[in-house]
């Protein structure tokens, strides 16, 4: 049992508030990711979790009971920092040890521990080097597994791949990712790489202000933004988010946008309940498209929108087009070598994955 | 080809002058060293003589065992080894007093910020700007009301309070470039206060651990003012006592015997830098923190 409740916290600087009553539960081995920008509050959130910064308001429980009280080594955690801060005068065997030693664990045990995490994170050729002779990779290991021997109740890893170079953040993530489903134990994840966080989350919490925007697992967070920021944070490239008035038309909506020296386009057959039917007909939208959701047409996509390629930029494996649709730019994500620049080119929407974001509130529309 | 020539001919101009003058201001430096070294190496009649700068014909250590174990101070003709012992019996608790406590101080002052601790730290600063002088009447009342007054412990409590607000800026500029991560990864390891400064911050700081040592141990045994103000007598350091050899003196100037008293009480200062200068190495940090 290592659930975490985390009931209407709040932070507060003197007059700033940087947490305002966030509300976030998970339960036993949870992968949850707060995902947010700097200065959103993940970090100081992680750091209220961890016992590190006291809390405001609010009540933070470890499997049911109430940590806010508790020094951190009374919490029953285990914290990876993004600096990985590995006492730079030990070696790492002593790195891994300290924890245990504090606690005054017996010898036997301690190397047993050591033995076992070194031989999980393959670091066991390392154990008598200091952490300066390491490489990032190698420190991040090391730092996983001071953790590790703690068996904690609760992981907490604050942004623990934003020192690696790219190659390296991906195995690391994907090591990660092992890890958790080996040890299974609860971990919370504090990054602003929304990559990461669709890989590893099974619930993720979008954060901007100090205020959780959306909390869920990561694919509905993807597919079902709560509002435009979450939208366009979430994926890469980001959500197109088109302006748009909305005709109803019996049981579905259809979005029209401006297009310059063309009649405007039409995007018919998106679904609403009956309730957002009846309030945004002919009202202003925001039409959320993700680039993925646009293909060339053909006799078989229907209905297609007429634009005109700005820019065009193969990646490999898709090819990415860029055009102006409703005075913004949009970007489609298209096979290789379909798409050619100054061109113009029919596009079928995938109108089932579009979502639709209210004009005023940019909150989402159900 | 001749144009390169040229330039690294005028390249090597340019080193001859720079080198020249280092070398003569090097000369100049190194000058009254030398008149002190071949003075106390020579008789007294030798340096009556005229003899002042060219190498000693007698070669005589008489002077140096004179200025160690014979010369009169007022009325006691002991030397300088008692005020040497003096001088030792401060230095070394002092440095030890002032530099551990300007370490927790520095320790405090950017681990464990406490609302103010900018403020407190600058207060402490202008501990550094103050003037000897200032202090001087108010430190003897102190040293009065505790009981220390006219002690080696009273000039130890005076060097160590004096040298705090040094060795707090050392510290305190020194932990404030180490990670925050490093002690909170610490307490989350379950280690407190004093565990975490002794086992995870002083390991670290082996450099300005010296850099303090080697600051506080000359400014404390080449002080003369707190000396002399605050002790008198068989408890003078070192400087006082040399003070008196070379000012009070009945007949002839003993001019070899001065230098060598001079030179003793250099030595501890010029061996402390010889010795841990070595260790004087930066960057031990380096690396173990961020890739």
């Amino acid at each position: 049992m290592s659930t975490l409740e985390i009931d209407r916290v709040r932070k507060a600087y003197g007059q700033l508030e940087v947490l305002k009553e966030v509300s976030i539960s998970i339960g036993t081995g949870d992968f949850l990711v707060l995902l947010g920008p700097s200065g959103c509050g993940k970090s100081t959130l992680l750091n209220m979790i961890a016992g590190l910064e006291t809390i405001t308001g609010g009540e933070i429980r470890i499997a049911g009971k109430t940590v806010n009280h508790l020094s951190p080594k009374d919490r029953d955690i285990a914290m990876v920092f993004q600096s990985y801060a590995l006492y730079p005068t030990m070696t790492v065997r002593q790195n891994i040890e300290f924890g245990m030693k504090i606690r005054r664990i017996a010898r036997a045990d301690r190397d047993k521990a050591v033995k076992t995490a070194s031989d999980l994170l393959q670091i066991t050729h390392l154990l008598n080097r200091k952490p300066s002779q390491l490489s990032g990779g190698q420190r991040q290991r090391v730092a996983m597994g001071r953790a590790i021997v703690r068996e904690p109740k609760l992981f907490l890893f604050d942004e623990p791949l934003s020192n690696l170079d790219a190659k390296l953040r991906v195995d690391m993530r994907t090591e990660i990712k092992r890890l958790h489903a080996r040890l299974g134990t609860t971990i919370v994840y504090v990054t602003h790489d929304q990559i990461e966080a669709m890989t590893l989350a099974t619930r993720v919490a979008v954060m901007k202000d100090g205020v959780v925007q959306q909390l869920g697992d990561p694919q509905a967070v993807y597919d079902r933004p709560a509002n435009v920021y979450v939208a366009r944070f979430v994926g890469s490239p980001a959500m197109n988010i088109v302006p748009a008035v909305l005709e109803v038309e019996g049981t579905t909506a259809t979005a029209v946008v401006d297009v310059a020296r063309r009649p405007a386009a039409r995007i018919g057959g998106i679904s609403l309940s009956v309730e957002g039917l009846r309030r945004y007909a002919g009202e202003k939208v925001l039409v959320g498209i993700r680039p993925e959701n646009f293909s060339i047409a053909s006799a078989a996509t229907g209905p297609s929108l007429t634009v005109d390629f700005d820019v065009v930029e193969p990646t490999g494996p898709d090819t990415l087009a860029v055009f102006q649709l409703g005075g913004v730019e949009v970007t489609a994500r298209l096979p290789p070598r379909q798409a050619h620049a100054r061109r113009e080119a029919a596009l079928a929407v995938d109108t089932t994955k579009i979502v639709l974001f209210d004009s005023e509130t940019e909150t989402r529309i159900d | 080809m001749a144009e390169a020539l040229s330039r690294s001919g005028k390249a090597r101009l340019g080193r001859m002058v720079v080198y020249g003058c280092l070398i003569v201001v090097a000369l100049v430096y190194l000058m009254p060293l030398w008149v002190m070294v071949v003075t106390s190496l020579k008789p007294l009649d030798e340096i009556y003589s005229g003899s002042f700068i060219g190498l000693p014909k007698v070669l005589t250590f008489d002077a140096w065992r004179a200025a160690w174990s014979e010369a009169c101070i007022g009325t006691e003709c002991t030397g300088l080894k008692p005020y040497f012992v003096n001088s030792l019996l401060m230095v070394i608790p002092a440095v030890v007093l002032s530099t551990g406590i300007g370490a927790i101080n520095g320790y405090i002052l950017t681990k464990w910020k406490f609302p103010g601790a900018n403020f407190v730290f600058g207060l402490l600063l202008f501990g550094c700007f103050l003037p000897y002088q200032a202090i001087l009447i108010p430190m003897a009342r102190t040293l009065g009301l505790l009981g220390l007054a006219g002690s080696i412990p009273g000039l130890v409590a005076v060097h160590a309070s004096y040298g705090i607000c040094f060795t707090t800026l050392f510290f305190r500029n020194y932990f404030v470039s180490l990670p925050d991560e490093l002690t909170k990864a610490a307490m989350v390891d379950g280690a407190g206060f004093f565990r975490i400064f002794w086992s995870v911050i002083l390991p670290t700081s082996i450099p300005i651990i010296v850099v303090s040592c080697i600051w506080q141990f000359t400014q404390i045994w080449n002080d003369f003012l707190f000396g002399v103000s605050f002790t008198s007598g068989s408890n003078s350091p070192i400087t006082v006592a040399l003070n008196n050899i070379v000012n009070v003196t009945t007949g002839r100037k003993q001019y070899n015997v001065d230098m060598a008293a001079a030179m003793i009480a250099a030595i501890p200062t010029l061996v402390v830098y010889i010795v841990a200068g070595r260790y004087f190495v930066r960057g031990l940090t380096a690396g173990a923190v961020k890739g």
